[in-house]
């Protein structure tokens, strides 16, 4: 009985940490729908809002649910920035230029913060950091509760920002065709800005309510883009609802993986997974076909 | 019967334009160099010939297939970890390992690239796939006490006084030479296939796989030919780097990062070409090189990196072809409407 | 060389869109046959399931007594089709030689050999003082032809012509019909043009088939054809009742 107890409770954890994921996969998943960018800088920028963060609460004394909105909106304008400056030029290039460049922008990300931070981890010790929600005998880290809750508030926004406000909606129209959207006379390269922008305020919200529960270091990045990658893949790239699902999905699938196995063996799990959705359906869960 | 010595001579040396005496000119110079400039460059040089080899086996699949790979680290593990199991084991020595070595590799590579092309996975999916695989392997040898798991896997580091070839036991100036012989018969080998059918039907699927199909090429079987080629020569790196540092640790052998150094060579030298590689390995390595000497003194970690970033941005955006072909335009070495 | 094409009801449909229902037609060896339509009649969709791009639902399609349908792509150049695409797909960053000498290598395996093949298409067909150029560096007419000869190199006895003359001037026009004249009664290939530009398909074509909605609606002579009511009212719109 315990162990049916110990695997409910594990596994609720999963979907708690799941749940970030998801807004972290959210991200990723708007930047590619709508522009076909692959923000390959995703796990980066992650790290980054993360530090920022840690810099908030350790320097400023400011808790990081208050730090979440500004640090979102920090992420926004460097999102939107990189899209009008750089990005913009490489819509319409081969493939693999735009990886590169992306790549370019993660290795000078990363090691900024190396250069700025050091190398330990770091992170953020809250007053609340220990405590948990009972739930009958269920014990709940608080921390998590609030980064899923903060997390499920985010998407559900981002949700009604597609699907309810002019710009959302034009955001969709240019990323259905391009060429309709500047004919109907939308400024594409400025919605395709205010996209990256909020690709990455997403991320960056996702940093910061994931440094309540993980320390971070600089290469932690490269395994929150893998991750990112997985959940939008397995889920559908470009699909809002695919990177919630995944991002669950592999939340839970990490925290059982690790409990009935070896937690250093989780992501071996999650890439299973991932090589299976790409031969067998390819289009994730809930994208559109190739 | 075709006599087939003629020909080899013709599509290695024929109609060699100036770039390619320059070409032999380096190389003569790097054969001869190794009395001449101090002891502390030769590890340096071994770096970059390693660079240059690698970058070059990295090339073929993306320069020529048009295949882009992230987890090529996958296969220097996976032939370094193979050769040296097999000295360890086995006591014989990395020339018949590397005959495993280069097996395991091409098996692994053949399997990404049948996973790959028969299922249509292409661009960032296919990437990704490459990256899953490398990744998977290194928590699979993070995992398995045979090979060392986390804590490493360590050949004995004996004699290096003295020069054995034959278990590449030795000094650097020995890997030197090894290093410097694998770069040019690489470079040899590209020019061999670039200037035959193989290369020509590369070029054709780099540039519109579906209209090669319709001149009459199997892009899969023509795929498949440059990823066996590319997984196999970066074994071999692998080897002669296990047996060059001595030890092999999953962490970082099999490491995203090591993927991505592979890769900025030919990034910055110019994809698809065949000074490519070499010159932008070349730059790296001796920029890098300066560079910790900077971060050194400034205590600055992670700037080198910083500035391999900028490079690279810098290139992407100006420069997409590489510096080679910028340079070799500016040089005079290639006619324009030309670009090798 | 050359050979016969036989489509024997050859239907295919995309996701409930019928492209091409119940098409049948012959083109006897050595011949040159158009097919036209409207935009969206299903010409482009017929010439890739030909050509391989595409398997047919249902229907055979047979080259002399080789069956076609079914094979890929580069297996139905093997078995002697030439094509050459309606958006033009040239191997850009490859100068116009290399380009027909990739053509050439279907044939030969030595690059000197295809080179030299290469060179004399480009000869026929005007290209030659440009072969050191890039693709990406000519005019349109010019890739075009390009794409002819690329498609030429490889020996076919069946060329299927997709659209070459849009784009191009009345003069060009009537040099690549003069061109596919002097080829087709050199070699003897079978020609099968898509053709929207009605001076290349009168000049050129014996026959003419017209489709429409996926349909074969009309077939026979020039002349015919171009006094043909249900092909008037197709193009022109029925008249009023």
């Amino acid at each position: 009985m315990d162990f049916a107890f110990d695997l409910l409770q594990t596994m609720i954890k999963g979907l708690l940490t799941g749940m970030v994921y998801s807004l972290m996969a959210l991200g990723l998943t708007v930047i590619f729908g709508v522009m076909r960018v692959v923000n390959f800088a995703h796990g980066e920028m992650m790290v980054v809002a993360m530090y920022l963060t840690v810099f908030a609460f350790g320097v400023l004394g400011i808790d990081p649910v208050v730090a979440l909105i500004p640090v979102a909106g920090i992420l926004f304008l460097f999102g939107y920035g990189l899209q009008r400056i750089v990005i913009n030029r490489f819509i319409n290039v081969p493939e693999h230029m735009q990886f590169i460049l992306m790549l370019a922008i993660a290795i000078i990300l990363v090691n900024a913060c190396l250069m700025l931070a050091g190398p330990d981890a770091q992170g953020v010790q809250l007053d609340y950091s220990l405590d948990s929600f009972e739930i009958g005998s269920l014990l709940l880290d608080k921390v998590r509760v609030y980064a899923a809750a903060g997390s499920l508030l985010i998407a559900f926004t981002l949700f009604l920002f597609f699907s309810r406000t002019r710009t959302g909606k034009a955001i969709r129209a240019a990323a259905d065709n391009y060429t309709g959207a500047l004919v109907v006379g939308l400024d594409v390269k400025r919605l395709y800005a205010i996209t990256f922008g909020i690709g990455a305020a997403c991320v960056g919200a996702a940093g910061v309510l994931t440094v309540m529960i993980v320390q971070v270091q600089p290469f932690l990045s490269v395994e929150y883009t893998l991750l990112a990658f997985t959940i939008v893949i397995i889920g559908g790239l470009g699909s809002l609802r695919g990177a919630i699902a995944g991002g669950l999905l592999i939340g839970l699938s990490e925290a059982v993986a690790g409990f009935l196995l070896d937690p250093s063996l989780k992501s071996v799990f999650s890439f299973g997974l991932l090589i299976l959705v790409l031969l067998v359906r390819p289009q994730g869960l809930f994208g559109r076909a190739p | 019967m075709r006599d087939i010595a003629p020909s080899i001579r013709q599509r290695l040396f024929g109609e060699i334009p100036r770039r390619g005496w320059i070409g032999l000119a380096v190389l003569g110079i790097g054969l001869l160099l190794t009395p001449w400039i101090e002891p502390d460059f030769v590890p340096l040089m071994v770096l970059i010939f390693y660079f240059a080899y690698v970058g070059q086996a990295w090339n073929i699949m993306m320069g020529f297939a048009g295949q882009l790979s992230l987890g090529h680290s996958l296969y220097v593990g996976l032939g370094a970890y193979a050769a040296a199991i097999f000295y360890i084991k086995t006591g014989i020595g990395p020339w018949a390992g590397l005959f495993l070595a280069i097996a395991l590799a091409t098996a692994v590579g053949g399997l990404i690239g049948y996973l790959g092309f028969r299922f249509a996975i292409t661009g960032v999916y296919f990437a990704l796939l490459t990256i899953a695989f490398a990744e998977f392997c290194r928590i699979l040898f993070d995992h398995l006490q045979f090979f060392g798991g986390s804590g490493g896997l360590y050949l004995k580091v004996e004699n290096r006084q003295e020069n054995d070839l034959f278990n590449l036991r030795g000094s650097p100036t020995m890997f030197y030479y090894v290093m410097l012989s694998l770069v040019a018969l690489a470079l040899a080998l590209c020019r061999w296939l670039l200037s035959g059918r193989l290369g020509h039907y590369w070029l054709a699927i780099r540039e519109d796989p579906e209209a090669a199909q319709a001149i009459g090429i199997n892009v899969f079987r023509y795929k498949m030919y440059a990823v066996l080629l590319s997984s196999g020569m970066t074994a071999l790196g692998g080897v002669f780097i296990a047996f060059y540092y001595n030890n092999l640790y999953p962490e970082q052998t099999f490491s995203m990062g090591r993927s991505i150094e592979l890769l900025l060579g030919p990034i910055i030298g110019g994809i698809g070409t065949l000074f490519g590689p070499i010159l932008g390995s070349a730059l790296l390595v001796l920029v890098g090189e300066g560079m910790t000497d900077v971060t050194e003194a400034w205590q600055l970690p992670g700037l080198k990196q910083i500035l391999y970033g900028m490079a690279v941005l810098l290139i992407v955006l100006f420069l997409p072809g590489g510096v080679w072909p910028w340079i070799a335009r500016h040089l005079g070495l290639v006619k324009t409407g030309d670009g090798k | 060389m050359s050979a016969a094409l036989h489509i024997d009801d050859v239907s295919k449909s995309f996701r409930g869109l019928r492209a091409v229902q119940n098409v049948s037609f012959d083109v006897p060896q050595g011949a040159i046959h158009a097919v036209i339509g409207p935009n969206g009649a299903g010409k482009t969709t017929l010439f890739n399931l030909i050509a391989g791009a595409f398997k047919p639902d249902k229907g055979a399609i047979k080259l002399g007594e080789r069956r076609l349908d079914g094979l890929r792509p580069d297996q139905v150049c093997a078995a002697g089709v030439g094509r050459t695409f309606q958006i033009v797909k040239p191997f850009k960053t490859l100068t116009v030689e290399q380009n027909v000498t990739i053509g050439a290598l279907h044939r030969t395996r030595d690059v000197a050999e295809a080179r030299d093949q290469a060179r004399s298409i480009l000869e026929q067909l005007g290209l030659f003082e440009m072969r050191t150029m890039l693709a990406s560096n000519l005019t349109l007419p010019d890739r075009k032809r390009l794409e002819v000869a690329r498609a030429l190199a490889t020996e076919p006895s069946l060329l299927l012509l997709d659209e070459v003359m849009a784009g191009l001037r009345p003069t060009e026009t009537d040099h690549m019909v003069a061109f596919l004249r002097q080829l087709n009664a050199r070699t003897g290939v079978t020609i099968l043009l898509i053709e929207h530009v009605m001076r290349a398909v009168m000049a050129l074509s014996q026959h003419i088939v017209v489709l429409h909605h996926g349909e074969k609606i009309a077939e026979g002579g020039p002349t015919e054809i171009v006094r043909n009511k249900a092909v008037l009212d197709v193009y022109l719109g029925e008249a009023t009742p």
